[in-house]
């Protein structure tokens, strides 16, 4: 795999929420708003960026029988690494993304990226595969995130253009799994549409 | 390089490092960012008392008081030596999701002149109405004297509007003025 794909994948191809499925958690909780699913989606690119690059520069060095503890201690440094940060230094995104920053450490995507990514590729590769998961699923956490706040609130971006209040349930737990559904629906009808039919079984 | 074996010395040896670099990179952190995080808190602070009173030059030293087993802190304002009023951080246990703290300024007479939130975990979209730049709802405090406007939403047989859909928010916020008004009619 050059490295362009190795980036590009996650955005689209193997894209972490509508394809891999992982990181359910701050998903459906964090993107009642198109502003706090981009804060999210940027504070995980960054904490998998970078741990991706340390997991891969560190993988010879970590025996295999305690790599998941290594990979927990790295992610969660980097995780309240980056939450001191955000409150020292950009408190208003701090105020309404704080409680879910913490979350980042359990997200599947970082600790997946980890085992399945870095631990196998160099440093280089590791950090492109961080970087595009990363960003897959910022695109996706906005998208829901704008979904979300135009239906239940009538505004993207904070930016209202539909008088009243819109569709409550879209804001709630119950709209996210709805809308995500949805939206997973629609990515692989694209995905088909875009797929030549395959010529061995082995679809990849 | 080769890959070290699972033996219980690589093992110890490596976790050992792993977790003593992670510590000293977030002690690091922690040293680092300590004072803007401290500065942060205070302007936004300040920011908030400079929302919910009018005009003033003086703040004097906070007086705190202990109520309901958490803490309210008076903050009274000066403009040119005169009394313009006293802002209150005050605080409601009863939110939807975690403590709600509020800054509630009063004029000399008990007015209130404004309210703004400082900390609170409600839900996005619904219970968070209570802060200004989310909705118009907040604005229906300014002006009232709550020895005469009854602190209590409508459903309960007070003058408050509720939140659609949050009224558990909307009373707790209530909660916290009330805690706030009776402080400040007790020490005058």
């Amino acid at each position: 795999m050059n490295n362009l794909a190795v980036f590009t994948k996650g955005i689209f191809k193997e894209n972490p929420l509508f394809v891999l499925l992982l990181g359910m958690c701050p998903t459906l909780g964090v993107t009642s708003s198109a502003m706090n699913g981009m804060g999210m989606g940027l504070a995980t690119m960054f904490v998998l960026t970078l741990s991706n690059v340390f997991i891969s520069a560190l993988k010879t060095q970590i025996p295999d029988n305690v790599r998941i503890p290594a990979f927990i201690v790295i992610i969660a440094s980097f995780t309240t690494v980056v939450q001191l940060m955000m409150e020292a230094f950009t408190p208003d995104l701090f105020a309404q993304l704080g409680v879910f920053i913490p979350l980042i450490v359990v997200n599947c995507i970082v600790l997946g990226r980890a085992e399945a990514f870095a631990m196998k590729n160099n440093v280089w590769k590791s950090l492109l595969d961080g970087a595009g998961m990363g960003l897959g699923f910022t695109i996706a956490l906005t998208m829901l995130g704008s979904i979300r706040e135009l239906l239940g609130s009538g505004s993207i971006f904070d930016f209202k253009f539909i008088a009243g209040d819109g569709i409550l349930i879209f804001i709630l737990a119950p709209g996210a799994f709805i809308a995500l559904g949805f939206l997973i629906a629609l990515i692989n009808h694209l995905k088909r549409a875009g797929i030549k039919p395959a010529p061995t079984k082995d679809n990849k | 390089m080769k890959k070290k074996p699972s033996t219980l010395k690589n093992m110890v040896v490596s976790l050992t490092l792993i977790a003593g670099a992670a510590a000293l990179s977030v002690g690091i952190a922690d040293v680092v960012t300590a004072e803007p995080i401290a500065l942060a808190k205070q302007a936004r602070l300040e920011a908030a008392i400079r929302v919910v009173l009018p005009e003033f030059d003086r703040l004097e030293e906070p007086d705190t008081i202990t109520v309901d087993g958490g803490e309210l802190i008076f903050y009274m304002a000066y403009n040119n030596d005169e009394f313009v009023g006293t802002a209150i951080a005050t605080f409601s246990n009863r939110g939807f999701s975690g403590q709600i703290r509020l800054m509630a300024g009063f004029l000399p007479d008990g007015t209130i002149y404004n309210i703004d939130v400082l900390r609170h975990s409600e839900t996005p979209g619904l219970g968070d109405k209570i802060e200004h730049r989310k909705s118009t709802w907040p604005q229906q405090f300014r002006g009232q004297n709550p020895a005469t406007f009854n602190l209590r939403v409508r459903k309960d047989g007070g003058d408050v509007d509720a939140i659609t859909a949050a009224t558990i928010t909307a009373r707790a916020y209530t909660d916290a003025v009330q805690r706030a008004f009776d402080a400040l009619a007790g020490t005058r």
